[in-house]
Formats: structure tokens, C-alpha cells, sequence
């Protein structure tokens, strides 16, 4: 069964990530797989066990993000991350293109799924982004003013919303904007150490917080 | 004891928060005068015990005293002596005692009844005031005169004996004051001296000041009501009336400080910078020569012992002008001024001020030396639209001399604009006045042709240019400065490899004044914020943002400057962030292009850690810190900073990428190939230092080079052939350059396309062909032809020169002769 999703995976992903990387991934999936006390139950990862592997591992720290990180993950919406989806979504962390990327990352922003980020979206996701200024009437008018900024910046058929073709076009134009409403990729240090350790899976189990 | 009327003067305005912070009242005992001690102490110190038997006698000026409680504030007293303390004449001093005077002299006509009123002690001071001025109304016996106004114990209200004298009611000072004429500003002088706390002599004791609340007012209400003695009425108006005056001084010396400058260490630094850009030997420099008189830099930027800090004193300064003698100059916080100059021991400075205190240095180099302001009036000239003080030279203009700044001008304009076409080649070349003076006057004669038609367009000429150059004595002497980087061809390509100071002669500019800023002023500043203040999310934003401005434009690079956008740009590359790294290298790279901001990247010690990124993994982030170091590192000591933090040895290791040309290079290979370009690029500017050649060598960069030699794209070979014809001049480089083959190359490339590139491989060939073989190899490689046909093709100048030279060397060889002809 394995080899067969080896396979499918490695067809479906045109070997972006190559067999033995898979291999792997999914030797580190079921390390951090915790047994399911009900056989009947589906194996995989669930939200929080998921959540605090992007914590401890992926350094992220945003509450919002990562449960939009886990719905990305989750195609199937069933909750839980599959070994499928854990090796397709780790492939785009580790060997994604950027069209890839770009994709997931406008998922992961697009906070209610409608295909459009929306000013209120943006607000959302980056009202933590400033130094509170006491001193300063309204305390959200710089996140405003961001979110305004950032519009300018990105929305290019001024429609007052992010479709995917804006955010494509700014992010090719400008690669930092990829990650413009938080990180949700994990960076280039924290991925060297991740692909250090899919050579040796048992330094992953070591770190604290995960069994 | 209650407080008195001097008291205001306890709410005086807190020192301001000045890192040096003058102390406004120094008294002789040492330690400011305790406002805040009980009056009596205050009183027998200040004005002593020898009063205290002498009985009311009186005086003058010293009903004016009474504010002088007030004066203890704000005035300013000098350190000098023990005992009772001096007032220093300056302006603020003088204003005040003015002020007194006034009340004092018109006191008894305004106020007949308080004028009368009996100080309870005298006020006594040592009068300079002669004998024979006192007339009417005095009784003269002797060596003593009394006043005829005398008290109920018929004791007389003045009394003047052995020059001391002693007056006691305000009736007489006011008398005393006409008396006195033009030496009352003396006498009211020597009153407040010797009478430190005269509130006390006038009311008593129970009028003192006192630390905390004035109570003074409501305890002297409460006593009216007790009993109803007159005085008490009496006393009441005095105090107000004297609390009224020390409110006036209050305001009116408020006034002044406020309009006086202080100076800050930052200030007084960045004046001696530019002023040091223009010193040096020659006729036309400012100065001679402008030195500190200590090296050491206390960290808040006082060059001053902490002895001489207290008395806000910055540094001390030497200046030599080319017109007199060397001036010892102190800049305080108050100001400028000359102080007494170094004495025999050469580390001993006279500190005592010699000179009125002028607002900055340049205000007293102005007053002090003709020649600073002739030769300011000249590099003003040169580098600003408009100098301000020119206005007072309007009304020299003189006819004759109208021609000449016509004929001048007109030079200067055609000068000025081959200069800028020619500029964009990095060939540098040195100030060389001497050698300018024939093409000068054969300028001037050619000039002179176009000058008639040039006369009619006058009123397009600015006057500012005009004006300037009346003031300089000669036509030749008048430009050279304007022409420094004028130099004739075959100088600048033999001394193009020396160390250019190119930036090191600009003048700091600031934006002018805050009232019209550009829009982008306030969004930068917004921006700037927000990179402050944001997480890496929002910096990200902001740098975003930042990039859509015009970055090319000065208004835009000056305004990151100016709203402190370069620090915070410079800290984000010692994050871990990288993301943020590349953000901010990528706007650095583009504001770099600011020679007045590679200043200020170098100060802040950017250049140390672009150095360091170029270790990092990530290409982008490599290709990025290469390419502004290659921009900021157009000055000696940019260049220097590199060397020594071991940025050559990391550039050299830039250059080291896959043979070039091979086909189908993978993204990744590109990658490397364009962070060698960016290498090459930095190694270019580098090494234009004599010592960063050595490094480069020695670092294993020419073998580098010579691979790098054979890509077959431009913007690849640009560098590097710039880096080779700089190094060039060094006979290390040139045996290298014939031996690893690059000749060949060299040769090839002077039929591309490119012209610049043609320029440097030309020139290359011109430093290299002192040797013989090199030029067997020149013709051996089919060099010639190439050169031939430059030379009858190009409009370019500085091509034209390279070929020239390259030309000239090559025809040492006979063969080269023979073949050319």
C-alpha cells in the first residue's frame, strides 16, 4: 500500500520530491502519528497534534495562520492530515515552486475560503503586526493604514480585494510579498535542519513536544 | 522666613535638556547661590557682616537690587574669585540690569509714597562715583557726603565715605541713579555684586526667599489685619511692585535665552567636517587648517575635559585661516568664541573667553578672517545655488567686472556640461589646479567670442554665478575650484588608478528648512515607522512599499536619511530575518547611488555587516550586499573599511563560479554566475585603493578574473575588464595580465558593442603596453585594427582618450608602426 502512495505521490507532484525523500516523509509521519486508541478512528494528524508540530518544528507562532495552515493541509476536510496530504503539503514546504507556493499561501490567506482576500481578512491577519503606541488615538489606524498600503501595493484592479490574480502578479513582481499577511512557510534555516532530519527521523522524535 | 519677591525666579526655566548643560548662575564660593537658603544666611553671605553696624546710609542703584534676588537666577555669574561673585558682562546681564535701572530710576516719580519707605538695612557697595557729582541736595563734609533726605532718627538716607556707599530708601537710588549718569550701569552692577539678597535689606528678614510656596503675600495680609501699621501697607505695595519687576526680567530674559543658540556636540561636528572638506593647502581652501585640540571623543560627543563640560564647553579648536595668525577657538553650548590659546606647556589651554561668543563657527571664521569669507564665497559658488550671505556683496558689483563673470560664466557652463556626460565612466581623476591654468586662458579667449551673444541672454544668467566670481581676484584663480575634476586626458588615464576622493569634496546638504516638504516626506516617515515598529510581517509591508518611490530621485533618498530611515535599514540587516535583509539591501542598493548617503551608511557601519552577509547561503541576499557594497565603496575610506573587515577576500570568493559559456546553464548555476557579476562589481569600486589591489591579489583574484574574462556577456566583462584596468597599474597585475593571456580577451572585446567596455579594455591595453612583449601580444592578437578603427569612429571623449593612449604605447614598437601604417 505504501509503495502505491509513494508512487502516486511522486506522478502527482512530477518528482518535485524524489522517492526517497517521500520514503521519508512518511517514516516521519508515522513517528509523530500518535496511535489512535479507537482502531476504527483515521490515522493522521489532528489539529492540534498538527499545530504544535508547526510550532515546535516550523517556529510558527500565529494562532490564525496555522489553523489555516492545518485547512490547507486538510484537503479533504476531514480534520485530520492523512499521510497524503502531509507529504503533499511538506513537499511544497520543502521543494514547492513558486506557483506552488503562491497558491498555497493565497489559501492559507483567504480566511473564509471565497477566493478573494478581503480588507477585513487583512486586517485580521496583520492586527498584530505593529508596536501598540499608547500615545496614539486610535490604536488600529497604523494596521489600517497597512492594510491600505497593501492594497495599493497588490490590488491591481482596484477592486478593493486580493483576488488570486493580484496576489500572483505583486508576488512575481516582488517574491517578498509571498508571505505578505504572515508566515506561513517555513524559513530557509528551519528547513535546512528539517531536511537534515528526514535523513535521520530520530532527531525529530527527540524534540520536545512531540511523541 | 517667607519667601520674597525674588521668588519667580525659583520656577526659573529648568535647565533645557541639553546634554551639556551650562549652569546659568556659578557663584565664587562654589555651587550655584541657594536660592532656596533661609534669607539671613543668603543675606551675610552675600553682602556681609561689614554692613551690618553701619546704620541706614543708602544708595542708589540698588533699590534695583531688589529683583536682583531674581538676578541670582538668570543671571549669569562667573566662577571668578571667593566671596561675593561678579556679574559677567553679556548680553543677557545686560539687558536685566538695564531693566532694573529703569524701575529704579523712574520708582520715585511713579511711587512718591514707597519711594520714601526706609530699607531696614542699607544697601552698601564700593562706589566709583566721584565727589563733585553730588551736588544739590547733598551735604558734603569732607571725605563723607550725606544726603539732606534723612529718617526720623534723622539719620541721612544716603551716605557716601571712603567711596563705600550706603543708601536706604528707593527715593535715593533713584536720585543716585541721575547722579551717576552714564556709569549707572557700573554702579548697578557693583550693587547687585555686593548685594546678593537686597529683598531682605529692604523689607527684612521676613521677606527672604525661601524654598517651596511665596508665602510672603498672605503672611503680610494677615499681619495688615492685626495691627494697622502703616510700614506694613508700605512694605506690601514694595513687595508687589518688586514681585511685578521680577516678573518683567523673568519674561524678558526668557525671551532672550530662547532666542540664543545652543550649540550641540552633533552641531559643532558636523560644522567642522564640512568646513574640513574645504581646508587644506592652496589657494583656494577655506582654511589651512582646522584641527580638535584632543583626539579623544567622550562618548556624548564633547571633545572637552568633563571639567571644562560643566561649563558647557564642547571642544577646542585650532584654525589656522590663511590670513592671520592661528585662532584657539572654544565652541560651547552657548556658542563660539576665542578662548587664550594654548600656553607653553602645549597641553595647557587658556579657557578664559577672549572674544564676543558668536552662534557657530562659521559666523567667527566670517568676522575673523577676509580671505575665509573670499574663498566661502567661491566654493558656495561651486556648490550651492544660492549662497545666503552674498547679498552684501550687491552693491560691489562693479561694470567692468560684469564682462568677466560673463565670459567666465559661459565657460563654466559648457565646462560643467561635459563634465556630466562624462562622468558616468569611473575613471577618476584628480584636482589638478596648477595644470589647469593654460586651458583656462585658452577657454577664456574662446569664450570671449561667444560672450557677445552671451550678453544678451544676461537676464537668464543667475546672479548668484556673477556675483561670485567678482569676487575672486583673478579669471583664473576664480575657477579653478569649480574645475577640480577637470582634467586634461592623458593625466587622468595614467592616475586613474589612484585613490579617488571623488565624495570625500561634497558638502553635507540638508533639506532647507521644514516648510515644504515633499508629500513623500510624511509617507516616508510613515514607512520608516512602521519598519520600526513592526514585526517581521509589517517590515516586510513597508520596505515593499517604500521600493514603489522614486529611490533614484534625491528627494527620496535624502528623506530616508533625514527621517531616519538609513539606521533602521542598517539594523534590519543584523537581524536573523531574511526576508527583511533583502528588503532593506534592495532599497540600499538603490539610495546608494547618494554619495551623501554612502556617507552615512559607511558611519553607521553598514559596510561591516554587508561584508559579513556575503557569507550567507541565500545568492539573492549575496548578489544584493556585493551590489550596494559596490556603490557605497566609491570612497577611500569605504574602500578601506571593506579591506579591513575582510570584505576583498569574501568578494574574490564571489568570483568563483562554473566555467562560463557552457550551454544550458541550470537556474541554479545562473545564480552563481550573477553573484559573481555583483563580486566583480564590488571588487571594481574596491580597487581603486592601491591596497585593496595588493588584496585582491593576494586574495587569488586574478586567475578569477581571467576566467571571468572569457563570458561573453557585457555586463559580466564590464566589471571585471574595469577591475583589470584598475589594477593595471600595478606591475604585479600587468605581468599577470600578459601571462594568464588575458590580452587575447582584451583585444576581442574592443570590437563589441559596448562602449564602455571598448573604453576599458583600451585602457587596460594602454597601462600593459609599457611592455614589450604585451605589445607583440597587442598585435600578435590582431589589437590594432580595433584601435584604428575606434579611433576614426568614436564620438566618445574618454573612448577616444583610452584608445589614444593605448595607441600611443603601442607605437613604442617598430613592428606596431610599420603594421598601423
Amino acid at each position: 500500500m505504501e509503495l502505491n502512495i509513494i508512487t502516486s505521490i511522486i506522478t502527482f507532484f512530477y518528482f518535485t520530491v524524489n522517492k526517497i525523500e517521500v520514503e521519508c516523509l512518511i517514516k516521519l509521519f508515522h513517528t509523530l502519528v500518535v496511535e489512535p486508541s479507537d482502531r476504527h478512528a483515521i490515522v493522521g494528524l489532528d489539529r492540534n497534534t498538527f499545530r504544535n508540530i508547526l510550532h515546535v518544528t516550523f517556529g510558527m507562532t500565529d494562532d490564525m495562520i496555522m489553523d489555516r495552515v492545518f485547512r490547507a493541509f486538510d484537503k479533504d476536510n476531514d480534520s485530520c492530515v492523512s499521510v497524503t496530504e502531509w507529504v503533499e503539503g511538506l513537499s511544497i514546504f520543502l521543494r514547492g515552486t513558486l506557483e506552488e507556493k503562491m497558491k498555497y499561501c493565497f489559501e492559507v490567506y483567504d480566511l473564509n475560503g471565497d477566493g478573494y482576500i478581503s480588507r477585513e481578512e487583512m486586517f485580521h491577519m496583520l492586527k498584530n503586526s505593529l508596536l501598540k503606541q499608547p500615545s496614539e488615538e486610535d490604536p488600529d489606524e497604523g494596521i489600517k493604514d497597512l492594510v491600505e498600503i497593501t492594497l495599493k501595493k497588490m490590488d491591481y484592479d482596484h477592486d478593493g480585494k486580493l483576488s488570486y490574480t493580484d496576489f500572483e502578479k505583486a508576488v512575481r513582481d516582488e517574491n517578498l510579498l509571498l508571505e505578505a499577511f504572515g508566515p506561513c512557510l517555513p524559513d530557509i534555516k528551519l528547513l535546512c535542519f528539517v531536511y537534515c532530519a528526514l535523513q535521520n527521523v530520530y532527531v525529530f522524535k527527540r524534540k520536545p513536544g512531540l511523541q | 522666613a517667607a519667601g520674597g519677591v525674588g521668588q519667580g525666579l525659583v520656577r526659573f526655566p529648568a535647565p533645557r535638556p541639553d546634554s551639556v548643560y551650562l549652569p546659568l548662575l556659578v557663584t565664587g564660593g562654589g555651587g550655584p547661590v541657594p536660592i532656596a537658603t533661609p534669607p539671613t544666611t543668603a543675606a551675610s553671605r552675600a553682602s556681609g557682616s561689614r554692613e551690618a553696624g553701619a546704620g541706614a546710609r543708602h544708595t542708589s542703584l540698588i533699590f534695583a537690587e531688589t529683583m536682583g534676588v531674581a538676578l541670582t537666577r538668570a543671571a549669569q555669574w562667573t566662577s571668578a574669585g571667593s566671596g561675593t561673585g561678579t556679574l559677567e558682562i553679556t548680553p543677557l546681564n545686560e539687558s536685566l540690569l538695564n531693566d532694573i535701572i529703569k524701575f529704579a530710576d523712574s520708582f520715585s516719580s511713579r511711587h512718591p509714597q514707597e519711594a520714601a519707605f526706609v530699607f531696614r538695612e542699607p544697601l552698601e557697595w564700593k562706589t566709583q562715583l566721584d565727589y563733585s557729582r553730588f551736588e544739590l541736595g547733598y551735604e558734603i563734609s569732607g571725605t563723607t557726603i550725606q544726603s539732606e533726605e534723612r529718617d526720623k532718627d534723622d539719620q541721612p538716607l544716603l551716605l557716601l565715605s571712603a567711596s563705600t556707599i550706603r543708601v536706604r530708601s528707593f527715593g535715593q537710588l533713584s536720585r543716585l541713579l541721575h547722579v551717576a549718569m552714564e556709569k549707572r550701569l557700573k554702579e548697578a552692577q557693583a550693587c547687585l555684586e555686593a548685594n546678593r539678597d537686597p529683598i531682605v535689606k529692604i523689607l527684612g528678614p521676613g521677606y527672604g526667599t525661601i524654598e517651596g510656596e511665596d508665602m510672603s503675600m498672605v503672611r503680610l495680609l494677615d499681619r495688615m489685619k492685626k495691627d494697622d501699621d502703616p510700614d506694613t501697607e508700605i512694605k506690601m505695595k514694595i513687595s508687589l511692585l518688586l514681585q511685578q519687576l521680577d516678573m518683567q526680567l523673568l519674561n524678558s530674559s526668557l525671551k532672550r535665552i530662547s532666542q540664543e543658540v545652543r550649540l550641540t556636540p552633533a552641531a559643532v561636528k558636523n560644522e567642522v567636517d564640512l568646513l574640513k572638506h574645504f581646508s587644506g593647502e592652496g589657494e583656494n581652501t577655506v582654511l589651512e587648517s582646522l584641527e580638535y585640540t584632543s583626539d579623544y571623543e567622550f562618548s556624548n560627543g564633547c571633545r572637552a575635559p568633563p571639567w571644562r563640560q560643566v561649563h558647557g564647553e564642547i571642544g577646542y579648536l585650532i584654525v589656522k585661516p590663511h590670513d592671520t595668525d592661528p585662532l584657539y577657538i572654544t565652541c560651547s553650548t552657548a556658542g563660539v568664541f576665542l578662548n587664550g590659546g594654548r600656553g607653553k606647556e602645549k597641553d595647557d589651554i587658556d579657557y578664559e573667553r577672549k572674544s564676543d561668543i558668536y552662534k557657530d563657527l562659521i559666523t567667527l571664521l566670517r568676522e575673523r578672517s577676509p580671505k575665509f569669507v573670499e574663498n566661502m564665497a567661491k566654493q558656495d559658488y561651486t556648490f550651492f545655488e544660492e549662497p545666503t550671505y552674498e547679498k552684501h556683496y550687491r552693491h560691489m558689483e562693479i561694470v567692468d567686472a560684469e564682462d568677466l563673470g560673463q565670459s567666465q560664466k559661459f565657460y563654466d557652463y559648457s565646462e560643467k556640461n561635459v563634465f556630466e556626460k562624462t562622468k558616468s565612466p569611473p575613471l577618476k581623476s584628480k584636482p589638478i589646479d596648477k595644470k589647469l591654468e593654460p586651458s583656462l586662458k585658452w577657454n577664456d579667449k574662446a569664450a570671449n567670442k561667444v560672450m557677445k551673444e552671451e550678453k544678451e541672454n544676461r537676464a537668464i544668467v543667475p546672479e548668484s554665478k556673477k556675483k561670485a566670481n567678482i569676487l575672486s581676484p583673478g579669471p583664473i584663480k576664480g575657477q579653478s575650484v569649480s574645475k577640480r575634476k577637470v582634467s586634461d586626458k592623458s593625466d587622468e588615464i595614467s592616475e586613474s588608478s589612484s585613490e579617488s576622493e571623488e565624495d570625500e569634496e561634497q558638502p553635507e546638504r540638508h533639506q532647507e528648512g521644514n516648510t515644504d516638504l515633499p508629500s513623500e516626506y510624511w509617507q516616508i516617515q510613515k514607512l520608516v515607522k512602521y519598519i520600526k515598529g513592526g514585526n517581521q510581517t509589517a517590515t516586510v509591508i513597508a520596505l515593499c512599499s517604500m521600493r514603489d518611490f522614486n529611490l533614484a530621485q534625491e528627494t527620496c533618498q535624502l528623506a530616508i536619511r533625514d527621517v531616519g530611515g538609513l539606521e533602521v535599514l542598517i539594523n534590519l540587516l543584523d537581524t536573523e530575518e531574511i526576508k527583511c535583509k533583502i528588503g532593506s539591501l534592495k532599497i540600499l542598493k538603490e539610495i546608494s547611488q547618494n554619495s551623501q548617503i554612502r556617507r552615512t551608511i559607511a558611519d553607521f557601519g553598514g559596510l561591516q555587516i554587508m561584508v559579513k552577509i556575503l557569507d550567507s547561503p541565500d545568492k539573492d541576499l549575496k548578489c544584493l550586499a556585493a551590489e550596494t557594497i559596490a556603490n557605497v565603496a566609491r570612497f577611500k575610506r569605504a574602500r578601506r573599511t571593506v579591506r579591513q573587515h575582510g570584505g576583498i577576500k569574501r568578494l574574490v570568493g564571489l568570483l568563483d563560479c562554473v566555467p562560463l559559456g557552457s550551454a544550458n546553464l541550470t537556474p541554479h548555476l545562473e545564480k552563481d554566475i550573477e553573484v559573481a557579476r555583483c563580486g566583480a562589481l564590488a571588487l571594481w569600486s574596491c580597487s581603486k585603493s592601491t591596497k585593496n589591489k595588493e588584496a585582491i591579489r593576494r586574495a587569488g583574484g586574478i586567475p578569477l578574473l581571467a576566467r571571468l574574462l572569457k563570458s561573453p556577456h557585457a555586463n559580466m566583462l564590464t566589471p571585471v575588464v574595469g577591475t583589470l584596468q584598475e589594477c593595471a597599474s600595478e606591475p604585479s597585475y600587468r605581468l599577470a595580465i600578459k601571462t594568464e593571456r588575458m590580452i587575447e580577451n582584451l583585444v576581442k572585446n574592443l570590437s563589441g558593442e559596448n562602449e564602455e567596455l571598448q573604453m576599458h579594455c583600451a585602457s587596460a591595453i594602454f597601462k600593459c603596453a609599457e611592455d614589450e612583449e604585451t605589445r607583440d601580444l597587442v598585435r600578435h592578437h590582431g589589437g590594432l585594427q580595433p584601435l584604428a578603427t575606434l579611433l576614426s569612429n568614436s564620438e566618445n571623449k574618454e573612448l577616444l582618450a583610452a584608445v589614444t593612449g593605448a595607441i600611443w604605447k603601442c607605437a613604442i614598437s617598430r613592428e606596431n608602426v610599420t603594421k598601423y601604417g
